[in-house]
């Protein structure tokens, strides 16, 4: 089945290699934006930004907030390159798109959130975000390599269709979306209740955003998400007309893509409402992600359904 | 009574209770993907029901078996559903007189807008026709306002964000009428035929039939098909054994006089005349003869069996009425590749055909007069009849293909002359998916135009300077959420007008510019009509939204 080989191991064995390194760097980097965050508790934001260079006595622990910062993204960046290899060399293994099972569903997802932060960190001031990007996808890419870890095999005949290869690709950037912006939201509630308490002077909230920004971002994650996400659902049903005769069978799965969009929608009125603006529709799209989650994951362990083909 | 309906329909209609109810809506459908369902796997229900006594007493009357169509659910949805049309019906009408109110009056303070600029005219060119001519090629709708002396002009875009937000909830309700469509007009049956075997689309054909209430089951549009050759191959490498890895039927069609020979697969379903056949399940079909005690053929065919695990052991009754002097019945299984070993007894290891073989219990009786009750073939009605015993055990019998038993007694004689499979068609009419993928398609479309326009206000006006020069003055307001690019157009337009450089163009930002949002309340919401700016030629002038961070 491989064509393939790289240093001697097949293309199925390399990518598992990639994967697992990918989740120990990830990791690192993580423990990297730890450090960064902690090196910030006391120290003060400089008045006039970094212009300024009257030494307040904590010029030590900035530099070493800088120095862990940047090794965080630098770790992330390679971890990203390993995540690319690996979700690729799965895909050349298995001679289709890596997307047939939960393993691969996880590890692309994963790819696909890290690729999202990785243009907005790059481009802009969302470095913030790295400290929960990198814990999620130590986590996921853990828990693919442990718990749901199978060999490369091909796809079982219901899956042969490009609606579910669509399906499937809305799902991962969609998700990847919801994600970072369900984090976001996470860096919002923080930042908020700092700022309603008037603590935003020090510590890691200091160096985030103002709220109303975060509070953009987030949305501008979940207006482009939410489309791709009702998309992804439609398409799901499409597929499911071809492979099963009906496109809606209320099958435990579809029944939490349609929760989660409901979730979503009801963020989206959240926004336009009075008094449920902020706070309320950060947590909102909070439990969005929950329910994303327990759908990708739960459903598949815990209910038995039509979807349980993807094996764990 | 009048102002008591009122306030309810205000109550239905309000964005809060339209939230109330999406969260209603998905807590409500959680409970359904926990509890069988007897429209998913009516088995596992009447498994549950048993298995939990007290719960089922709960659940029973609750419709917890039914969620999503039981009273309740149906009541959120419905509720959902009048309130968005209650919604967005009014906002139909505003929406068609935003269209024909030509952009609003030009506030007096112009830099009290989110963003502002100012520039002298410094090119020779008319200052208010290069702006007209900016304005157009970033397809705003314009109106000159000018106040005497002083050349100004109103411009708009973005009317497609209403536009797509209308058009998504409207086609919200038409997906549930294409819902409602198939649910009335469509039917959907399960057949499972044989190989070599035909179907034709009769009720009486069916293993199992569902129709809606407008269907005249007498009259489904008639066709026939035959199985031809069915291909069924699983996985035999060391990754996910036994999985399946290819269906790929043959089947005749006759319809319309007409016949074809078509290729029938998982995931390719057939259209004849507006019905779909999707392939949808498999299994084996035991080929048997029967002799009966007077040495005639009493039986001789295929008989479908019914796969109960993932090797494919299969259940499966032959009756024999026509037997003579006895009625024969036989009770058992087949596995396909038969493995016996002390502990589990007979199993299959593999889905596939590889070691195949039958056990058997045999029954017998007196003959018995048709009742005419339809029977289900897949159980056996034992009264009547008594199982035939072999010395002091149950007789229990066990065929290679090509073998046969000669039963005790002088009853007969049975012969396993081999299996094919049988194919489990879907039969089925949706006569209202295309609405409601069109639906779909619109709101998705709708979606993005309400997520994605921008919609926007600007002004500019001409100030003639006590030099004789004229002062270019533009602001403008972004009328959405967590929209980018205001700044850039400003800029960009005082540029044109007043041809000059954009870097050297200076935008003011006030508290909110990007990409912080305006605020926005329920009272602003529900009057976002066009007339947001229409007052702003009174005295302290700035927009509504700029007024509030202000105060805050
Ligand atoms: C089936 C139920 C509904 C769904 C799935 C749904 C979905 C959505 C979505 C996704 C948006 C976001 C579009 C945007 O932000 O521009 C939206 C906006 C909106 N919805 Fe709904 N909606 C539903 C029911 C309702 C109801 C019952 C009302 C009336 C109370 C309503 C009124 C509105 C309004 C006024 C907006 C525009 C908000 C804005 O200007 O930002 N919707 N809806």
């Amino acid at each position: 089945m491989n064509v393939l080989e790289v240093g001697g191991m097949s293309s199925a064995q390399f990518s598992s290699l990639a994967i697992v390194t990918a989740a120990v760097l990830f990791l690192l980097a993580f423990l990297a934006h730890t450090v960064e965050w902690a090196s910030l508790r006391a120290v003060p934001v400089r008045a006039g930004g970094g212009a300024a260079s009257v030494d307040d006595g904590h010029d030590g622990a900035r530099l070493r907030s800088d120095m862990f910062a940047r090794l965080g993204l630098f770790a992330t960046l390679i971890a990203a390159a390993a995540q690319l290899a690996g979700v690729v060399f799965r895909g050349i293994a298995a001679q289709r798109a890596p997307w047939g099972n939960m393993y691969e569903f996880v590890t692309s997802a994963m790819l696909f959130a890290v690729l999202a932060y990785l243009v907005w960190a790059l481009r802009g001031r969302m470095r913030w975000l790295g400290i929960f990007i990198t814990a999620l996808i130590a986590v996921g890419d853990g828990l693919a390599a442990t718990v749901f870890y199978v060999s490369v095999g091909p796809l079982v005949p219901a899956l042969h269709s490009v609606w579910f290869l669509i399906h499937i690709l809305a799902a991962l950037i969609s998700g990847a979306a919801l994600n970072v912006g369900g984090l976001a939201s996470i860096g919002y509630l923080l930042r908020a209740r700092a700022e309603r308490k008037g603590t935003v002077d020090r510590g890691y909230v200091a160096r985030l955003p103002r709220s109303e920004v975060i509070d953009t971002f987030a949305y501008r994650l979940h207006a482009f998400a939410f489309p791709v996400w009702t998309f992804t659902v439609a398409a799901g049903a499409i597929w499911a007309e071809y492979a099963w005769g009906r496109f809606w069978g209320w099958d435990p799965k579809e029944t939490w893509a349609l929760i989660t969009w409901v979730i979503y929608a009801g963020y989206l009125h959240a926004r336009a409402t009075a008094g449920w603006r902020g706070r309320n529709a950060a947590i909102i799209a909070l439990v969005g992600v929950g329910s994303f989650w327990f759908n990708f994951i739960g459903i598949n362990l815990f209910v038995t359904g039509l979807h349980s083909y993807a094996g764990v | 009574m009048g102002a008591g309906l009122r306030w309810v329909w205000t109550q239905i209609t309000s964005m809060r209770t339209a939230l109330l109810l999406l969260f209603l809506l998905a807590l409500t459908a959680i409970p359904g993907s926990f509890i069988p369902q007897e429209s998913v796997t009516p088995i596992r229900v009447s498994d549950f029901a048993k298995a939990h006594p007290l719960l089922n007493r709960i659940y029973q009357p609750l419709g917890f078996y039914h969620v999503y169509t039981s009273p309740w659910f149906s009541a959120v949805y419905l509720l959902l559903f009048l309130s968005l049309i209650g919604c967005i019906l009014p906002r139909i009408g505003v929406y068609v007189r935003a269209l024909r109110t030509p952009p609003p009056r030009m506030p007096s303070r112009l830099n009290r807008l989110p963003e502002s600029a100012s520039h002298p005219v410094t090119g020779s060119e008319d200052a208010v026709a290069a702006a007209t001519e900016w304005l157009r090629r970033n397809r705003y709708r314009q109106v000159r306002r000018d106040a005497g002396e002083v050349p100004g002009i109103s411009a708009e875009r973005g009317y497609l964000r209403e536009f797509g937000n209308l058009l998504f909830h409207i086609s919200a309700i038409f997906v549930l009428v294409g819902v409602a469509i198939t649910n009335l007009y469509g039917y959907k049956g399960t057949s499972q035929v044989v190989v070599g075997e035909g179907f034709s689309n009769t009720i009486t054909q069916y293993d199992a039939f569902h129709a809606g209430p407008m269907v005249n089951v007498d009259r489904l549009n008639p066709f026939t098909l035959i199985l031809k050759r069915f291909l069924v191959a699983f996985e035999t490498g060391p990754v996910q054994t036994g999985a399946a890895r290819e269906f790929d039927a043959t089947v005749q069609v006759t319809a319309d006089g007409s016949t074809t020979t078509r290729d029938l697969q998982v995931n390719h379903p057939l259209t004849i005349d507006g019905t779909k056949v999707h392939l949808l399940a498999h299994g084996y079909a035991v080929h048997v003869t029967i002799r009966d005690g007077q040495g005639n053929v009493a039986f001789s065919g295929p008989v479908v069996f019914q796969p109960v695990d993932t090797n494919f052991k299969s259940l499966g009754v032959i009756k024999v009425p026509d037997a003579r002097p006895q009625r024969l019945a036989f009770q058992g299984f087949f596995l396909p590749t038969a493995v016996i070993d002390t502990q589990q007894g007979p199993h299959s290891v593999f889905p596939d055909a590889l070691n195949p073989r039958v056990f058997l219990n045999v029954w017998s009786g007196p003959p018995a007069a048709a009742s005419g009750v339809p029977e289900n073939v897949f159980t056996l009605n034992t009264t009547g009849l008594t199982q035939v015993k072999k010395g002091n055990d149950l007789l229990r019998i066990e065929l290679a293909p090509g073998q046969s038993y000669t039963l005790p007694n002088h009853l007969g004689s049975i012969s396993f002359d081999g299996w094919s499979r049988w194919a489990g068609l879907q039969i089925s009419r949706t006569p209202g998916l295309w609405l409601t993928v069109g639906s779909i398609g619109a709101a998705v479309l709708g979606l993005c135009l309400s997520l994605f326009m921008r919609p926007r206000r600007l002004w500019i006006r001409f100030l003639r300077q006590a030099d004789g020069t004229m002062l270019a003055e533009a602001g403008g307001l972004d009328r959405a959420d967590a929209r980018t690019g205001l700044s850039d157009d400003v800029r960009g337009l005082v540029a044109a007008a007043t041809g000059s450089d954009p870097e050297g163009i200076e935008v003011r930002s006030r508290g909110w510019a990007d990409p912080v949002t305006p605020p926005r309340t329920l009272a602003e919401h529900q009057s976002s009509d066009a007339g947001v700016l229409d007052t702003t030629e009174s005295a302290d002038d700035a927009p509504a939204g700029a007024q509030e961070e202000a105060k805050k």
